[in-house]
């Protein structure tokens, strides 16, 4: 109860303190919610707390939801020092973005938590609406502007398909809860027409917002148009909380599908990881191929959500956290890079890095290696983990596909690696502040130690 | 415990060297590998008094329900890997005292770190962790070419290099999964039962998967195109370690997980890799002798004799594998040699094409005796180490097919060809302007020639240690099928 009260007052007092004038607080306050948000979550767990019973109990802060909670504060904390500065130049709307961002923080957390597809469907506006306003927020730049255009037309679209699916599915039901849920499909033979089509129009709103093929044609407009940090938060907490809302209704609630959903997520992953590495290829601009990298990663994660018999929530925290790192690492390197070469995010702008700063250099160089998955760092135990998932179900040809795209993913990050690697002439350096110097320099150590520390995700119960 | 001070010496190193900074960073570099070696005698020497406390070997859970543990055994053959790495390590950082890095902390930490992680693929027992140490060995590497090669294309070198091991790489995940399927643990004894327990078929199927990622790393035809040129363009040292260790885990790996595991997928449906390998030999050999450039040429003699290491020990009985594992060593000592003998002609004359050279024997004899040794030993003279090696492997072979074992022998032939016309072109004849003004060897480039001269004569008269160390875990293997 503590945790969905702190996060919801912390974006009102960001506000207030604006209005009082006491910017210089902002990052304090914020950090230090954030932790506290950390540690409530960390004194309730085993507690499966449920906030406001009297009210009908929707949401639900079990081991699985504190989990997402601290995964996203954890990002969330890492975004806010590693980005604060990007906000100096322009800082008439400094506030609105910490203020809009922490509204979308609480969506996250409510969409990790919710026992009721009411909840869930609120969850998803409360994160989606301070979105489309973020995306949007680099107003004098027209790509921006398209971008919270584009974002906010079909993002709700996808709710209201969502939404129709929802209406669908309690039609045939009766019921909003997804406890009421799980015991009435498991009493059934099977799904009726109707719940299949609800399923699967609630599958198609996921599929928008997590972006996956064929539902992704968005993504990399939206990701390549929005300030580099606003996509950064998108790619990380975003999806990591869509994910979060997918797995408690597809494993948990509507658990057994029937086999056609099987087929329908494979066929998604599959589509998604061959468009969107092929694709990735191809592109000159760095943000637009971290956008593409980003809808891969996307694919892997959805094969958590099908398996769903052998799946387990922490595999796919684990998963999330650790792509959360290395791409916010990633976008992070780009945002500082660009913006001193006056927004240039090709190739090119990466050149030298390694002698211009080598801290980032290396930072960036670690996160785009633990994204393709080269033991030992994180990001292979993350894919390791999908793949004997899915292996184990017997689909060998997506588990083919997954590998071959990951041999692809491999060119395109060490594309950028070689640039940085690559020395131009009379190259400055590029300063960050220590307090960016020594996250970036944590986050590459988490790579690193969150493989060997992977042991530990056993001794979590979910 | 041992095996973990072998991981840990190089790791801890690498560390050092890094922060150190430049000053000291090569003698450091040469202090562990010295550390290494003197590990390695020790534990040769409680192997072979039969130490039964427990030194030699290690096993901690990792991740227990997946089947992941920490665990290290240095038994005969492991321990002949950890004696190759381990010599030539120190042996590698001195031949490169002669050059001068930049930024040499980086350098020297990057090679301390592959050290770490090839002994770690030598000496573990669980296959998770073989694939992980393997897989990793590529980043150190990988950073040495592109950093320190003057190559022009390097980018493109190197790219391809990564990704063609990588993309092999990820057939031996799918395989290694999909042994792991039936086993749920990735210690070796329970991947080779569940291996054993798979059908023809399938083992045939994950025996491809296997082939395919160490056939990119030994390299076998027509797996081996990234070779050349990564060769060509990496900096000395950086070749010595790919051509003297790395690629050796991937045959390594051949006898350690792959003939164990699936006994009846190589019988039944393995023969196309023993002709690829046959086909390697010959296709090798031939692309040698036409070379005018000298490390091409040697670039191409290690795929020729490789070929023949790839072939000899998918043949599976004692005597292909224990040529294997005396091949493996011998191989590695000629390879630093023979990149040696490069680095000494390019430090002097700046190029390495062959027609330009000759009469160096006039000019500087000793160079060209030692080197001629060396040349010895890659022909597989008797009496050198490179005989031993190949005579067990292609003896091994015969009792596989006769045909073969004649396609794979041409590779002695082939190579007295194009190694001696080499020789003669380079060494013999008189001086010309190029060759006149040939600098003396240094003290430290006799002392490494002279070391590496050495083991080729003492293994080639002397190699029972070698054979008896390797021999009780090669009958072991063998027994388990």
């Amino acid at each position: 109860m503590k945790e969905i009260l702190i996060i919801s007052l912390l974006g009102i007092l960001v506000l207030a303190i604006d209005l009082l004038k006491l910017r210089k607080l902002e990052l304090p306050v914020i950090i230090g919610g954030l932790l506290s948000l950390v540690a409530c979550s960390v004194m309730d767990w085993d507690k499966n707390e449920i906030p406001f019973a009297q009210y009908g109990g929707m949401l639900q802060f079990d081991n699985f939801a504190l989990g997402f909670t601290i995964v996203f504060s954890v990002i969330a904390i890492g975004w806010y020092l590693i980005t604060f500065d990007s906000y100096s130049g322009h800082a008439s709307n400094r506030t609105d973005i910490y203020a809009l961002s922490i509204f979308s923080l609480c969506g996250a957390v409510v969409m990790a938590s919710y026992t009721n597809l009411v909840m869930l469907f609120l969850g998803i506006e409360i994160l989606s609406i301070p979105l489309y306003v973020l995306a949007a927020s680099d107003r004098k730049n027209l790509l921006s502007n398209e971008a919270g255009f584009k974002y906010f037309i079909l993002g709700s679209l996808a709710s209201a398909v969502l939404l129709f699916g929802i209406a669908l599915l309690y039609g045939s039901l009766g019921t909003f809860d997804l406890n009421a849920i799980h015991e009435k499909i498991a009493a059934m033979p099977q799904y009726s027409a109707m719940m299949i089509i609800g399923t699967a129009m609630i599958l198609v709103g996921f599929a928008f917002k997590i972006s996956v093929a064929p539902f992704h044609m968005w993504a990399p407009d939206v990701y390549q148009g929005a300030p580099t940090v606003i996509t950064a938060f998108m790619a990380t907490i975003v999806k990591g909380a869509a994910f979060a809302g997918m797995y408690k209704l597809f494993v948990v609630a509507l658990h057994p599908l029937p086999d056609a959903f099987a087929k329908a997520f494979a066929i998604m992953i599959g589509l998604t990881l061959i468009i969107s590495n092929v694709t990735a290829v191809v592109q000159t601009s760095s943000k637009r191929l971290l956008a593409y990298s980003s809808l891969s990663h996307a694919g892997f994660m959805l094969g958590f959500i099908m398996m769903s018999e052998n799946a387990s929530a922490k595999y796919l925290m684990f998963y999330v956290l650790s792509y959360g790192i290395a791409s916010l690492c990633a976008f992070a390197v780009l945002q500082h890079v660009s913006s001193i070469q006056n927004g240039d995010d090709s190739m090119t702008a990466f050149k030298g890095l390694v002698k211009r700063n080598p801290v980032m250099a290396g930072a960036m160089t670690v996160s785009l290696l633990s994204m393709a998955g080269i033991p030992p760092l994180s990001g292979f135990l993350a894919k390791y983990y999908v793949i004997t998932n899915v292996m184990s179900g017997g689909h060998m040809t997506l588990v083919i596909v997954m590998i071959l795209t990951s041999a692809i993913s491999a060119y395109y990050y060490l594309k950028v690696i070689i640039a940085m690697f690559t020395p131009i002439e009379n190259a400055g350096r590029i300063v960050v502040g220590n307090l960016q110097k020594s996250i970036y320099l944590i986050f590459t150590l988490l790579l690193v130690v969150m493989f060997f520390a992977a042991s530990l995700l056993e001794l979590i119960e979910m | 415990m041992l095996t973990l001070l072998l991981i840990a010496i190089p790791l801890f190193m690498s560390g050092a060297i890094f922060l150190m900074g430049a000053r000291m960073a090569r003698q450091l570099a040469l202090l562990a590998g010295i550390a290494e070696l003197l590990v390695t005698l020790t534990a040769m020497y409680l192997q072979h008094t039969g130490d039964t406390s427990g030194l030699l070997t290690f096993d901690r859970q990792w991740i227990g329900p997946l089947g992941i543990s920490y665990a290290f055994k240095l038994d005969g053959i492991s321990l002949v890997m950890a004696l190759l790495t381990s010599l030539l390590t120190p042996i590698i950082v001195y031949a490169s005292f002669n050059r001068t890095y930049k930024n040499p902390h980086v350098f020297y930490g990057l090679l301390m770190l592959m050290v770490a992680s090839m002994i770690g693929a030598f000496t573990t027992t669980d296959g998770f962790m073989f694939y992980v140490f393997y897989e990793f060995a590529l980043i150190p590497i990988y950073f040495m070419i592109l950093i320190w090669s003057n190559a022009e294309n390097k980018a493109k070198t190197t790219l391809k290099f990564f990704l063609y091991t990588l993309f092999g790489s990820l057939f031996m995940l799918v395989s290694l999964l999909y042994v792991y399927q039936h086993s749920h643990s990735f210690a070796f004894e329970d991947l080779y039962a569940a291996g054993q327990a798979l059908s023809g078929s399938e083992q045939g199927w994950v025996f491809a998967g296997f082939f395919i990622a160490f056939a990119v790393k030994i390299p076998v035809f027509p797996f081996h195109t990234w070779q050349p040129s990564t060769y060509d363009a990496a900096p000395t040292a950086g070749t010595m370690l790919l051509a003297g260790i790395m690629l050796k885990m991937a045959s390594y790996g051949l006898i350690r997980i792959v003939l164990p595991m699936l006994p009846d997928g190589i019988a039944e449906y393995g023969s196309w890799a023993l002709v690829l390998s046959a086909i390697s030999v010959l296709y090798a050999s031939g692309m040698a002798i036409v070379q005018k450039r000298y490390k091409l040429l040697i670039a191409y003699s290690s795929i020729a004799h490789l070929g023949v290491l790839s072939a000899g020990i998918l043949s599976g009985n004692a005597q292909g594998i224990q040529g294997g594992v005396m091949e493996m060593l011998s191989h590695g000592i000629l390879a630093v040699g023979l990149f040696f003998v490069y680095d000494i002609l390019e430090s002097r004359m700046h190029h390495d094409d062959m027609s330009r050279m000759g009469g160096i024997r006039e000019v500087n004899p000793k160079f060209a005796f030692l080197f001629f040794v060396v040349v010895m030993g890659s022909v597989a003279l008797p009496l050198t180490s490179g005989f031993v090696g190949e005579f067990l492997l292609l003896l091994g072979l015969y009792q596989y097919s006769a045909i073969l074992t004649g396609v794979a022998g041409l590779t002695v032939v082939l190579g007295a060809v194009y190694m001696l016309r080499a020789f003669q072109i380079m060494m013999l004849g008189s001086a010309n302007m190029h060759t006149q003004n040939f600098a003396p060897l240094t003290k430290h480039e006799t002392t490494v020639l002279a070391i590496i001269v050495a083991l080729v004569i003492v293994l080639g008269i002397y190699p029972d240690p070698i054979l008896s160390l390797s021999n009780p875990t090669v009958e072991t293997l063998l027994g388990t099928h």
